[in-house]
């Protein structure tokens, strides 16, 4: 039995210690807002907050986690979708097929928790997933909203 | 019955409990699970439909119905604005729902075709989906004037409000549907004139990207249901070859796993609890492969192969006009070189995925597919049974590019999967190694252009022989012309609404030395118009050269006879500023294409460093698709499209070593990032009279306006896609 804090919530799942959390997160917790892309930590579409930073849940066998460290997926982000970047997206429809959106704002937020209003270079640098649809310029232009509090211009 | 794509709070659902349990979340996407009313083709009480396009319910929610799917590309917004256009409608109060592909069977195909590919869902279903919703409004009209006993003529529609000015009367849609969906539907019917759209060609946000911003779209790869096991495949990775055996006891003890089967006579799976699982133990499951007669093909013989088609004698012709030969043979000058595109997989960013149920009476799958019908055609068919016997329930698509219209093999795959356990519905996920090593390919094909200038740098004549793959040969058979693959010559051809060359040259031949490899092609977004607008627009830029002309004079001086291809070259020149000079170390490359029955053409701005690191800076685009019918999404596929194109010219190929494509997953076959990623500035100019795709066309304008810039930096002309290969460093 492995317990982690998903969510603000103490879970216990059962699972093979190498299971890597993202399939935990998936198939045990049943949270699938957090989708599997590659499974080498390439394309980010696993995306997760530990303790705050964005992690690559694909890649991290969840016998590495401890349950004082807070593991927030995006359906913990917010309620009723009020993050400052899911307002961006919805503000600037960001997604086009969305496969990759839940890793993508999961990335952002986390950017913006640590870098409040990073310049574009650094949110090119720092915002690694992969998108096929190719939505990378509205991406860009939703976490500048979302850091500019909101207010479009 | 239906499978709502947006919220439908009224209807029995199926709900990942853990989801809801997670935070009580609501969820947006709603599909009928197994024994479910709703999917036994039972009709919901209480909202009759208007007619097949149109359900208004009590409450005004108006419910528009989508036959084609949706990966992406907005064309369920689009085609909701058409219906909701002509309805008159409240577009606040829309929501949509997809018919299964059974129930379009059971209907004489009331909705028509469920393709989505080709760019086509929206310019070869306007017609009747804005017809279906003024079909309605007539309907609803007639209804509120029968219960008033007023002339219909006499009453008048604002966002879902019948009014009756003489009277001061007014009903909502909601009120009279019950009414209206028994009155006589009528036949003839006048639609709005475009320039008196109010929702139509307008910049409307999507109705499907909330459910996208909090992790609660459901996709295929998220499907759950009672009961349901996971199951993970090895296919041959070798394309033709065979399992010879497998040792099944070497697994079956490993946890959760349920079961191993082999599926057709390449494949083995294992079932069990979590996909997790089912992975650990198919990539433990030790099997022997028998390749078949692929297992030494590689790039090299696959090469060779293509190179002596471009010498070959017979050839299938695409364009000929005058007697090139003779042309050539009086040229001033010839200029000859040879180009040449990889294979490309289309690398959705949900790999493969389908749930099935199966039993002896019915099977039922549960697949993200870009064409239902032939999704049902392909179950039917792997499931043993009639087509009336199954259905298909689509889900949004977590990215398509061709790869799930036109074959099903992976849909094929999980019915036999789930065959081996009657009853229990079984989803098969591919990993990404499997999708990457099991993909319908972008074609491999090379091009020899040869043309001949006159002493003024006039071109007296223009050979082009392409020599690779047909994928119509193997995909779609029946679309194949004399033998000849008509796609092949997409944006080459002599005329035509669909893809034109926008070059008037006096002796022309297209020709295609048909030469197919073993490893399986598809469609994959922009098809052959990317390579060919490379071949052609490249070419075009050294054609200029030779003739010590600038390449946009050099171009427009040949597109008299086709001012549509030639005003959107225009613009992007305009705006771009071609015959400026560019900022410092900024180099600018221009190409033009007709594809999808639209015009697009593009300038780049691109700069190469000593070290050979190409970086695109900035793309201005132009599109003509005749109607822009949301110029918000036109915006977002075009800069969405060179993402993808220029993912692939500069960095993508999949080879072939032993058989086997080479490439597993996203750190050998790189997509571009955002910190590649290019301004893209577009130019949205309808011009009427047509309907044109957009989500595919300008794709193909990216990688020759690069190229053509790489060689304005560099002087080095790259024509083996791609770039990478290419060494660009200064020396």
């Amino acid at each position: 039995m492995i317990r982690l804090n998903l969510n603000g919530a103490i879970r216990e799942v059962e699972a093979e210690p190498d299971t890597p959390l993202l399939w935990v997160i998936r198939e045990q917790a049943g949270l699938t807002g957090t989708k599997y892309g590659c499974g080498i930590a390439q394309c980010g579409a696993c995306t997760v907050h530990i303790d705050g930073a964005a992690v690559r849940s694909c890649s991290m066998p969840v016998s590495s986690l401890t349950p004082d460290q807070k593991i927030v997926t995006i359906e913990g982000l917010s309620k009723d979708r009020s993050h400052p970047v899911q307002k961006a997206w919805a503000e600037l429809d960001v997604p086009q097929c969305g496969f990759c959106q839940s890793g993508m704002i999961m990335a952002s937020a986390a950017l913006l928790a640590q870098n409040p209003h990073p310049s574009e270079a650094e949110i090119r640098t720092e915002i690694t997933n992969i998108c096929r649809c190719g939505t990378y310029n509205r991406v860009l232009a939703g976490i500048k909203l979302a850091a500019d509090g909101g207010q479009a211009g | 019955m239906t499978i709502s794509t947006s919220k439908s709070p009224s209807r029995r659902a199926f709900v990942a409990g853990a989801v809801a349990a997670a935070g009580g979340l609501s969820l947006g996407f709603h599909v009928p699970f197994v024994g479910d009313a709703a999917a036994q083709g039972a009709a919901p009480a209480l909202t009759p439909e208007v007619n097949a396009w149109v359900v208004i319910k009590p409450d005004e929610t108006v419910v528009i119905r989508i036959a084609r799917s949706e990966m992406g590309q907005g064309t369920l917004t689009g085609l909701a604005q058409l219906v909701a256009e002509e309805l008159g409608c409240d577009w606040s109060k829309v929501t949509t729902e997809y018919p299964t592909p059974g129930q379009n069977v059971a209907r004489g195909r009331v909705w028509g075709d469920f393709g989505t590919g080709g760019s086509r869902g929206i310019r070869e279903s306007q017609d009747y989906v804005r017809k279906g919703g003024a079909a309605a409004r007539i309907m609803l009209v007639e209804a509120a004037a029968q219960g008033w006993g007023v002339a219909p003529d006499a009453c008048r529609v604002e966002k879902g409000v019948i009014s009756h000015a003489a009277s001061g009367r007014t009903t909502t849609f909601g009120a009279v549907a019950m009414a209206a969906a028994r009155i006589t539907p009528p036949k003839d019917i006048v639609l709005k004139d475009p320039k008196d759209w109010t929702i139509a060609g307008k910049p409307v946000k999507r109705l499907d990207t909330v459910e996208k911003t909090d992790g609660s779209q459901i996709y295929g790869i998220d499907l759950t249901m009672p009961g349901l096991l996971n199951a993970a495949i090895r296919d041959c990775p070798v394309f033709g070859g065979t399992v010879k055996s497998f040792d099944a006891k070497a697994v079956e003890g490993m946890p959760g796993v349920r079961k191993v089967v082999a599926v057709g006579d390449s494949g083995v799976a294992v079932i069990a609890d979590t996909f997790w699982r089912a992975k650990t133990a198919v990539e433990a499951l030790p099997i022997v492969w028998d390749d078949g007669p692929n297992g030494k093909v590689s790039s090299e013989s696959i090469a060779a192969m293509l190179r002596e088609g471009l010498d070959a004698e017979d050839a299938y012709v695409g364009n000929k006009g005058g007697d090139v030969g003779a042309a050539l043979k009086g040229a001033a000058k010839v200029v000859e070189a040879t180009y040449g595109v990889p294979f490309q997989n289309h690398a959705t960013m949900e790999p493969m995925n389908a749930t099935v149920r199966w039993t002896p009476e019915r099977c039922e799958a549960w697949a993200p597919t870009q064409n239902g019908e032939a999704a049902l055609a392909a179950v039917a068919e792997a499931a043993g049974l009639s087509a009336a016997k199954c259905d298909v329930y689509k889900l949004l698509l977590g990215g398509g590019f061709g790869r799930r219209g036109a074959t099903h093999d992976w849909l094929r795959q999980a019915v036999l999967i789930a065959r081996e356990m009657p009853g229990t519905p079984i989803k098969l996920i591919w990993t990404r190694e499997e999708d990457m090593t099991h993909g319908r390919y972008h074609p491999i094909t090379q091009c020899r252009m040869r043309a001949g200038l006159d002493a003024d740098g006039n071109v007296t004549g223009l050979h082009m022989r392409i020599s690779g793959q047909s994928i119509l040969v193997s995909v779609a058979p029946n679309r194949m012309v004399d033998g000849k693959d008509p796609v092949v010559f997409q944006g080459l051809n002599p005329g035509g609404a669909e893809a034109a060359i926008g070059y008037a040259i006096p002796n022309i031949l297209v020709d295609h030395a048909m030469r197919n490899p073993h490893v399986p092609p598809g469609f994959w977004r922009g098809v052959n118009m990317n390579p060919n607008a490379i071949y052609l627009e490249c070419f075009m830029d050294e054609l200029a050269q030779a003739a010590g002309q600038d390449p946009l004079a050099f171009r427009l001086k040949l597109m008299e006879k086709h001012p549509k291809h030639r005003a959107v070259l225009q613009a992007v020149a305009d705006k771009a500023g071609w015959g400026t000079e560019p900022p410092a170390g900024i180099h600018r490359g221009l190409a033009q294409m007709m594809g999808f029955g639209s015009y697009v053409a593009a300038v780049a701005e691109v700069s190469v460093g000593d070290d050979g690191t190409v970086k695109v800076h900035r793309i201005v685009a132009a599109t003509d698709p005749g109607h822009a019918l949301n110029p918000q999404q036109i915006d977002a596929q075009i800069a969405g499209s060179f993402v993808y194109g220029l993912s692939a010219a500069l960095y993508q190929e999949c080879t072939v070593k032993d058989g086997r494509i080479e490439q597993t997953n996203f750190d050998t076959y790189p997509v571009m990032r955002l910190d590649a990623m290019p301004v893209v500035e577009t130019i949205v100019m309808p011009s009427g009279g047509f309907w044109g795709g957009v989500g595919e066309p300008t794709i193909a304008v990216a990688a020759p306006a690069v190229l053509n810039a790489i060689s304005a930096a560099t002087g080095k002309r790259v024509r083996q896609m791609p770039v990478k290969n290419t060494d660009l460093r200064r020396v």
